[in-house]
């Protein structure tokens, strides 16, 4: 820690880091990747030379200062090389997420004016040569992975390889090219744009988020030291590099710390690398919590009579002293012996399972996570916390403190962050990596910002009594029934989302008489209960409207109700009728957002049909649905989708009833 | 599906002259029905050609006379230039032939690693002794073969499964890895038995990517079997067609889509 306080502090852009980082960590890992099977190492005196070279390559190529340069492709180490190749030219990165459709990608690339674009491989030069007569300014395409790509014509096509290599070769011809280049990089302003992050678009078009580099490094050195991260902490980068959350918690904290960061070999196989690489600080999203937890559960109950009993006599300890233990409270001594030896045949392991085994720090963040889910992760012994940010915070707004975390709030406002609530409960704040503004959208800039220099979140929250924020939802969102009752959409949907069964939700009620919802079934936990039951299906389509499969969510609403029903601001919002969707939500069709992030209006939009059939009484509706495969082809698919009526709970029944009529 | 070869390089294939596999006059019978009756094609070297042709037309049991499982009772077989009568199975595989089959064939309780190094095998040039033992010149060799092994599961993109039990994955991926086996041979002729059979489309595209990529760049020539009509006129060079055991038509596949014989054998003839 000492290293990074000291003379690292007064640094101002990410390529000064590596500069300092090739020296005070010189023979430290910088990055890793996983290829042809065998975990490839870099230290950080090698990842200078890469950054370099290409960034030399760049430089012959014709970037200059200001360009735009697309990087669009998994979590490579080329791609994360070519934002500080970028950055130390005084070109600006912009990720771009590698499975958008032809549109989206040709929106981002136009907007943002790029002049070059480094692509993964074939996939992505062919995704962005169907749409180039659509933007004129691209001039050059790099692409890392040349496997196809030998057809092509060369004349806007380059090789990772063949720009690094002239790079390499123009450093041995002259000695004095990497030293100017060094020159070049201290000389830079932290005024300079570090990087341009486009939003992923949950209200309308998406806009180009412009970070400044001092402000980058500030924010990051911040929660660096806040959660006293060093060069001997690792992760494993396996989050989509246009989001500002892998931008922020992999490649800049990896440079103001110097710690390594690890590439997955494939998409696929993040399970395993993250168990091999054992990362020491992970992100997820609540969904991949969501889903590990659901794949712990039916591995489980496909296991062994005596197994499930083991797992659930432990976790029931777990659940009893386990967060206690985790935050250092009292714990009485028989609780301690039982934890222990739980931890020994069951915590210890399951960790194991899940790559899990030496995490200091866990966060999870974008959206409410369940109580329980986020009690079993801490009970289990890892230290998940939760954080908000925004893309225009550049990250963090409010963090938990270690040993004082809770599922129902986000934290206090994280290092030298202020924040207000509106007279609206609008969450506003100031924060020290906040954004330059939106890029050729000055006036959407003005929109967000307050007079005194706060930004509005658009979120709907309010500080408990201990200081944590709450967030209730979109400010927007957040409506009334009919009756007058409040109705938070978002807070019905996690109430659902709860049961593994349930993957998405979407509720509506607003201006309604009572509040309805679509449901979508999870695949795979769905259809292991298929499996062990013996109910064939062919699709997805057909298992979601098996009349078994719509007994339980049936169940599942009932509960979700029950639940509802305990809470009196929320009471009024249980769900009266739903419909089990017949396709899975998908951001092809424009029903997520990249970052899955349910779509709200769009689908009330689209699905207007269906709406107003959960409110005319009918049991039954016929629909037509247009869908999009990955390569933009576009498809129909239809079905008669059944219309349900969940029981409702509560003593507050029959007034709310009342009222509503 | 933008798999359609380049037709400059067909034609400079063909200019070469280079015959890889010449079949002539081969008749195959089982007891009285004839499987294959006096049948002639060649396979240019670099090229991708399929056989195809309603069911029982003889397709499977002429790749079965190429690589040796069958020994055709009349006719010829020259392969790079050598011609024989039959061909025993092993010898065909140390001539350069590997194949995949129409109901895959793999190890079930191996893992995708270890049922491609199988593919390997074939190259080991050390014996049992050294192999058993795991050391010296047969480890050397070992790692050299698992380099090649990775490579292939680099560029089927199978990396996720490598440890699987192969009897676990689904049929798609199966075929996938089985292919992976042949490849592992690295074979001058690849016999594909309907490498496309009972897969979703998304499943099929993949698989006419990678046949197109290794006819490409590891130059690999091969002869596929295939009963859907889509994926034989986009990725092959030429078509020959079977009907009842007989050649009915033979020629690049445009020109075989427009044939008479072809349509009716495929459609049907009003009697």
């Amino acid at each position: 820690m000492d290293s990074t306080a000291g003379a690292a502090e007064t640094l101002d852009t990410f390529p000064k880091y590596l500069l300092a980082n090739a020296s005070r960590f010189a023979e430290r890992p910088a990055m890793r990747f996983k290829d042809y099977g065998i975990w490839q190492s870099w230290n950080w005196a090698e990842q200078l030379d890469e950054v370099r070279a290409f960034s030399i390559g760049l430089a012959e190529l014709g970037v200059r200062h200001g360009d735009k340069i697309a990087i669009v492709g998994p979590n490579r180490p080329r791609l994360y090389w070519t934002f500080a190749a970028a950055q130390a030219l005084g070109a600006i990165p912009v990720p771009v997420y590698a499975d958008a459709v032809a549109e989206e990608m040709a929106f981002v690339l136009d907007h943002a004016g790029a002049r070059f674009a480094v692509v993964s491989d074939q996939e992505q030069v062919d995704k962005i040569q169907s749409f180039s007569d659509r933007i004129p300014a691209l001039e050059q395409i790099i692409y890392d992975e040349p496997r196809g790509l030998e057809d092509y014509d060369p004349a806007m096509l380059h090789s990772f390889e063949a720009v690094q290599a002239r790079g390499g070769e123009m450093c041995a011809a002259d000695p004095d090219a990497a030293r100017r280049w060094e020159e070049k990089v201290r000389a830079a302003s932290g005024e300079d744009v570090s990087v341009m992050l486009y939003t992923s678009g949950t209200t309308g078009r998406s806009k180009g988020v412009m970070i400044g580099a001092a402000a980058a490094v500030r924010a990051t050195f911040d929660t660096v030291r806040f959660d006293s991260l060093t060069e001997k902490d690792s992760v494993l980068a396996y989050l989509p590099l246009a989001w500002v959350g892998d931008h922020y918690l992999n490649f800049a904290q990896s440079y103001v710390s110097g710690f390594c960061m690890a590439c997955p070999e494939s998409q696929e196989t993040v399970p395993q690398d993250l168990r091999e690489i054992g990362p020491t600080f992970y992100f997820a999203p609540p969904r991949v919590f969501e889903s590990l937890l659901t794949s712990v559960t039916i591995r489980m109950e496909d296991a062994s009579g005596f197994k499930r009993w083991l797992f659930r006599h432990f976790i029931g300890v777990a659940k009893k002293y386990g967060e206690a233990i985790l935050e250092k409270r009292p714990v009485p001594l028989s609780g301690r012996v039982a934890y222990a030896l739980g931890n020994a045949v069951i915590y210890a392991p399951l960790r194991n399972v899940l790559g899990f085994s030496r995490i200091r720090i866990a966060y999870t963040a974008g959206e409410a996570i369940g109580a329980d889910l986020f009690s079993f992760f801490r009970s289990l012994g890892i230290n998940l916390k939760q954080l908000y940010g925004q893309t225009e915070a550049f990250l963090y707004v409010t963090v938990q403190k270690d040993g004082e975390v809770r599922s129902d709030a986000v934290g206090p406002a994280a290092p030298n962050v202020d924040i207000r609530i509106a007279e609206d409960g609008e969450v506003q704040f100031r924060s020290p990596g906040q954004f330059v503004g939106y890029f050729k959208e000055d006036e959407k800039t003005a929109e967000v910002m307050t007079q005194d220099g706060f930004i509005k979140t658009g979120d709907a929250g309010f500080f408990d009594k201990d200081g944590q924020l709450k967030i209730i939802d979109r400010s927007k969102d957040v409506g009334r029934l009919e009756s007058g009752a409040l109705f938070a959409p978002k807070y019905v949907e996690n109430t659902l989302k709860f049961f593994p069964n349930i993957k998405e939700a979407v509720a509506f009620g607003h201006g309604r008489e009572f509040c309805a919802a679509f449901i979508n079934i999870d695949l795979q936990a769905v259809g292991n209960w298929a499996e062990r039951n013996s109910i064939a299906y062919a699709s997805y389509q057909e298992l979601a409207s098996h009349p078994e499969v719509l007994k339980i969510i049936l169940g599942h609403v009932g509960e979700a109700n029950l639940r509802l029903s305990r809470e009196e601001l929320m009471a009024g919002s249980q769900i009266r009728r739903f419909i089990v969707l017949h396709k899975e939500l998908d951001a092809d069709d424009g029903e997520l957002t990249r970052t899955l992030k349910v779509r709200r209006n769009f689908i009330a939009e689209r699905y207007g049909e269906l709406i107003e059939a959960l409110y005319d009484g009918s049991t039954k509706k016929y629909v037509e649905t247009e869908v999009t495969y990955e390569d933009g082809r576009k498809g129909r698919i239809r079905a008669t989708l059944a219309i349900l009526d969940a029981p409702l709970h509560g003593g507050d029944q029959n007034r709310w009833r009342e009222a509503a009529e | 599906m933008n798999a359609r070869p380049d037709p400059a390089r067909l034609s400079d294939a063909i200019a070469d002259g280079a015959v890889l596999l010449d079949v002539r006059n081969v008749s195959l019978s089982f007891g009285g029905v004839k499987a294959v009756s006096d049948i002639s094609f060649d396979v240019l070297k670099g090229e991708i050609r399929a056989i195809i042709g309603p069911n029982g037309a003889g397709k499977t049991s002429m790749l079965n006379v190429i690589n040796g499982f069958y020994t055709a009772q009349q006719g010829t077989i020259v392969f790079r230039g050598k011609e024989r009568r039959a061909m025993k199975a092993h010898e065909a595989v140390g001539q350069g032939i590997a194949r995949t089959f129409q109901n895959v064939a793999l190890f079930k309780g191996m893992s995708t690693l270890d049922n491609i190094m199988a593919g390997r095998s074939v190259m080991m040039k050390r014996n049992l002794f050294w192999q058993m033992l795991r050391h010296g010149p047969a480890l050397r060799e070992e790692i050299e073969h698992r380099r090649e092994v990775e490579e292939i599961i680099d560029f089927l993109e199978i990396e996720h499964i490598r440890h699987t039990p192969v009897g676990k994955l689904p049929y798609g991926l199966q075929k996938r890895v089985e292919l992976g086996r042949a490849l592992a041979m690295e074979p001058t002729l690849l016999l594909l038995d309907e490498p496309m059979a009972g897969m979703n489309l998304e499943e099929k595209e993949d698989m006419s990517r990678f046949i197109v990529e290794v006819n490409r760049h590891r130059g690999t020539t091969i002869a596929l079997i295939e009963h859907d009509m889509g994926v034989v006129m986009d990725l092959s060079d030429r078509v020959v067609v079977l009907d009842y055991g007989k050649k009915i038509a033979d020629g690049p596949p445009d020109a075989v889509k427009a044939n008479k014989d072809v349509i009716d054998a495929y459609l049907g003839v009003a009697h």
